[in-house]
């Protein structure tokens, strides 16, 4: 899987999640600081995730995860490793 | 409700009502319906129905996820739903006043509050494991959680509070509110109550009760206080809120004013768990203590919104209550039973029938009480049975009556402004 079919199906989620528009949906936005997504929110987002994508995202890694760019990056390396 | 030692207790008025029942989507279609003597109560939607012993409800006329934000409405208990669109009206008709948010406060109670989350969250964690329950559990059931949505929403800090009374609860909520002012914590508060609990299991639990209707057949003619054919109340979903405001903050504002809180009176009956006291007297002391401490006799008394909810012990003990609580002035006040017309709100129906008797009130018209085609004998009321009647001219008060599984008994008292 691509970083761009990633970052659109993070999109999806993040959207579905908290009505983000699409298009804000960048690799170098903040979840909590430009896409306001709290903690809750965030829970919301990883789960989804880890559905679409079929990965795991334990919960120490999410504290990790501070702008899209990060879980992209994190989803293709979890992808690759499974 | 005994103003503190040595604070001047300051008046009570009401300048905002919001509303959302099985009548309509706001106040306004709300009121439409009670004059009209429409029912909203009809059969019920879903699989389950037929399973069970009723198959009748009063739901909402206007689904609040259609009227919420898709994002905001998926984090809310469908109760939180209900109790923000309602209190986003209220707010609104008092005119959005530019208040202290430290001198705003919410008190907004639910009888069940997040039942049906919470079931709904157990049907994920079964089906589909603990990782897929969502993190807005807690929130969405917490019984709080509505009063927590509507302080979010205005920004309210004086206190966040949530009464729970069973049915009595969105009365005591607006007694809580006025206390609020007059004890000087806050110059408004919005107050009022929600339920949403329309599921197979709370109303299994509630037909195990022999507490519900089972006119299947005929379910407008379901919810029939006072009525010898009775069986029970409809069990139904909605909000009421009204905004609560210190009278020198509302007239220092220009606000228009629906009518003045005068007072509550709250008891406990200690009797049965679920049965009311066959005779009332904890609801009479109720209505008495709600004259007391709005300074009101018996005679100002021009009209009852009763809690009539259409079972057969519980409106004859309410009425030998208004009796006992009122003495001669009982012959001639005009009770309204509006739970004819929008079955039985719960912890919503305190509030949604304050917000009738401030528009009584206001409008000098009590509504209806439908369905009472063969009056019960030991229920001597002045009814406005199947028409609107008009209410006197000049100084006049209202009492609202709410009581609630487990003995609670809560009377508010109105006065016209």
């Amino acid at each position: 899987m691509t970083e761009q079919d990633i970052l659109a199906g993070l999109a999806e989620i993040v959207n579905d999640v908290a009505g983000t528009p699409i298009s804000d949906i960048q690799p170098d936005k903040h979840f909590t600081d430009d896409l306001d997504i709290d903690s809750l929110s965030m829970v919301e987002v990883v789960v989804a995730a880890e559905e679409k994508f079929g990965v795991k995202i334990p919960d120490d890694d999410v504290k990790n995860l501070a702008t899209v760019g990060d879980a992209v990056a994190y989803i293709q390396q979890a992808g690759v490793a499974a | 409700m005994i103003p503190q030692q040595g604070a001047p207790s300051r008046r009570v008025v009401v300048t905002g009502l919001g509303a959302t029942t099985p009548l309509g989507g706001d106040v306004a279609t709300t009121w439409d319906g009670l004059l009209a003597g429409r029912s909203g109560v009809r059969t019920l939607e879903g699989d389950w129905v037929e399973e069970l012993p009723v198959h009748i409800g009063a739901p909402c006329a206007v689904d609040p996820g259609a009227v919420l934000d898709r994002v905001e409405a998926r984090r809310l208990d469908r109760s939180q739903q209900l109790a923000l669109v309602a209190a986003r009206e209220a707010w609104s008709d008092a005119g959005a006043p530019d208040a202290d948010p430290l001198r705003l406060g919410v008190v907004v109670a639910s009888g069940i509050g997040g039942a049906v989350s919470l079931i709904e969250a157990y049907d994920t964690l079964k089906e589909k494991g603990p990782r897929r329950v969502s993190p807005f559990t807690i929130p969405m059931i917490m019984p709080n959680g509505p009063a927590a949505v509507v302080s979010l929403e205005l920004g309210a800090r004086a206190g966040v509070h949530t009464p729970v009374s069973a049915c009595a609860s969105g009365a005591e909520a607006v007694a809580m509110g006025a206390q609020m002012i007059r004890d000087g914590r806050a110059d408004i508060v919005v107050a009022g109550g929600t339920e949403a609990c329309i599921h197979p299991l709370p109303m299994a639990a509630f037909a195990a009760m022999m507490a519900l209707s089972k006119r299947n057949d005929e379910p407008e003619r379901a919810s029939r206080p006072y009525d010898k054919g009775r069986d029970g109340f409809v069990f139904g979903e909605g909000a009421g809120i009204v905004v609560l405001e210190s009278a020198e903050h509302a007239e220092a504002r220009g606000a228009r004013v629906y009518a003045e809180f005068a007072g509550a009176g709250m008891t406990s009956d200690a009797h049965h768990i679920a049965q009311p006291d066959p005779v009332g007297t904890g609801a009479a002391r109720a209505m008495v203590a709600a004259l007391a401490d709005a300074g009101l006799s018996a005679r100002d008394i021009a009209h009852v919104n009763a809690h009539a909810t259409s079972t057969p012990q519980g409106d004859v003990a309410e009425a030998t209550a208004i009796h006992a609580a009122l003495g001669a002035a009982a012959d001639t006040a005009v009770v309204s039973a509006t739970k004819s017309m929008t079955g039985h709100l719960l912890g919503a129906a305190g509030a949604v029938e304050s917000i009738a008797v401030l528009l009584a009130l206001h409008h000098r018209v009590a509504p209806p009480t439908i369905n009472l085609d063969d009056p019960d004998d030991e229920v001597r009321l002045t009814i406005a049975s199947g028409e609107p009647h008009s209410l006197p001219s000049g100084a006049i008060a209202a009492l609202n009556n709410s009581f609630g599984f487990g003995g609670h008994n809560i009377a508010l008292a109105f006065r016209s402004a």
